[in-house]
């Protein structure tokens, strides 16, 4: 899993993580509990995926849902929705 | 020297100066990123600046110096198992006793920090409130945006949210009750309005020297309260538009009152292209416009419910408010006067002065 920005920061720097999980959420749980500075960065309290983040499996865009392989390579990114206004 | 923490759209800006000319940016966080408000606590001199990541969520940071390193406060979120997530920190308030602070937020939520902002723990009895399903959002959310508490008493705080009314505690906040008796939804139906709980309260302060009494800008009207908030009366009469969204007290007269009218709800700009504060030291008998020096042709400015403090009281009170134009305007003699003390910022969401 590679993170940028603020959250390679809350990472300790670190942009790659070896993680383990069956899917995506699992893999964003697990990466926040190994963080836990970047707990509330990704996931909100209902453990829902941030509006404007998205999640790309192998470069597709894919769901929290999503099924994940060992190998996969999952990138969490700031989305290009993410300047609109907020409310 | 007085500070300004002037949150935008873009970031926090610490500007300094000397009322009547222009202050000086003296630091800028949180580059780019919303800071809806951001406070110097009086007592501890630490910071606090909420912050509303697009991406990442809304957060508390406190720091000891605007131009430092920013720490994250631990604790500003919901309950996991509560099926709602934290929008958004709207405001932050000193308490009554020593390193206590208040924030609210949407939706409709309290907290509380006894450390002075580096922890905070939700205020279950208003979360859990069996009204709380009824609740209205207004146009900004389901705000808490104004937190009040009665000098020298922790257990005694006002609330008020947008759009679901005033709440009292007395007990330090284990209950709460409805303190809306009197306040009128004009944007309701008449026969509605009876009873009505969807009540789009803008702003509450109480005043200092006075404290059951209690002064409320209102989604069309302007209230006052003198039991504390049991009982409200209209003391819009006599301003341009009864409708605005921020207003300051002045702490030495509890007579006192600031407000700035906009043209109406469908039309939220300064009315008439003239900008106007409007001020009352009569408990609301009467206004008077306090405009001298401030823009008066072609001026159409929006200003926030937080974009409006002051420094000082009596003889020396300052004020200061800041415009989604990017301008910032500020007084040195209680609004007699006024000047342009910044110009060309991000849009401005808050503005809070010290001295």
């Amino acid at each position: 899993m590679r993170v940028r920005g603020p959250l390679r920061q809350l990472a300790g720097g670190c942009s790659e993580h070896a993680i383990e999980g069956a899917t995506v959420a699992e893999l964003l749980r697990e990466l926040e509990r190994d963080n836990p500075a970047m707990g509330g960065w990704i996931l909100d309290e209902r453990g829902l995926v941030r509006r404007h983040i998205n999640v790309f499996v192998n470069g597709e865009r894919r769901g929290a849902e999503a099924a994940v392989d060992p190998a996969d390579r999952v990138d969490v990114l700031p989305a290009i929705s993410g300047g609109m206004t907020p409310r | 020297m007085t500070e300004l923490l002037v949150g935008t759209r873009k970031g926090l800006f610490a500007l300094v100066g000397e009322p009547g000319r222009k202050f000086d940016v003296a630091a800028r966080a949180f580059a780019g990123e919303p800071v809806e408000y951001a406070m110097r606590d009086p007592r501890s001199g630490r910071l606090i600046a909420s912050v509303t990541s697009a991406f990442y969520g809304p957060k508390l940071w406190y720091a000891e110096d605007p131009s430092g390193a920013w720490e994250q406060a631990d604790g500003v979120a919901l309950p996991e198992d509560g099926g709602a997530a934290l929008e958004r920190i709207w405001v932050i308030v000193a308490g009554e006793s020593e390193g206590s602070l208040y924030a609210g937020g949407d939706p409709g939520v309290l907290f509380e920090s006894g450390d002075g902002g580096a922890t905070w723990e939700l205020n279950h009895a208003l979360w859990e409130h069996p009204t709380r399903e009824s609740w209205q959002a207004g146009g900004g959310g389901l705000c808490l945006h104004s937190i009040v508490p009665w000098p020298g008493d922790p257990d005694r705080l006002a609330l008020a949210i947008s759009a679901a009314g005033v709440w009292l505690t007395e007990d330090g906040g284990e209950t709460w009750r409805q303190g809306n008796k009197g306040l009128v939804a004009r944007y309701l139906p008449e026969e509605a309005r009876e009873g009505a709980t969807a009540l789009c309260v803008h702003r509450l302060h109480r005043a200092r020297r006075r404290p059951e009494r209690l002064f409320l800008q209102f989604h069309g009207g302007v209230y006052r309260s003198d039991d504390s908030g049991e009982t409200w009366a209209d003391i819009g009469a006599g301003l341009p538009s009864d409708f605005g969204f921020p207003m300051v007290l002045d702490p030495a007269d509890p007579d006192s009152a600031y407000v700035i009218p906009l043209e109406a709800d469908l039309d939220r700009v300064t009315p008439d292209g003239r900008v106007r504060v409007y001020e009352t030291r009569d408990a609301g008998a009467g206004w008077a416009a306090r405009g001298d020096g401030l823009p008066q042709q072609d001026a159409y400015l929006t200003i926030l419910r937080h974009a409006f403090d002051r420094a000082g009281d009596g003889e020396t009170l300052e004020l200061y408010f800041g415009a989604t134009s990017g301008d910032v305007f500020g007084s040195g003699d209680a609004g007699a006067s006024w000047f342009g003390a910044a110009t060309r910022l991000p849009p401005v969401l808050s503005v809070t002065a010290s001295r």
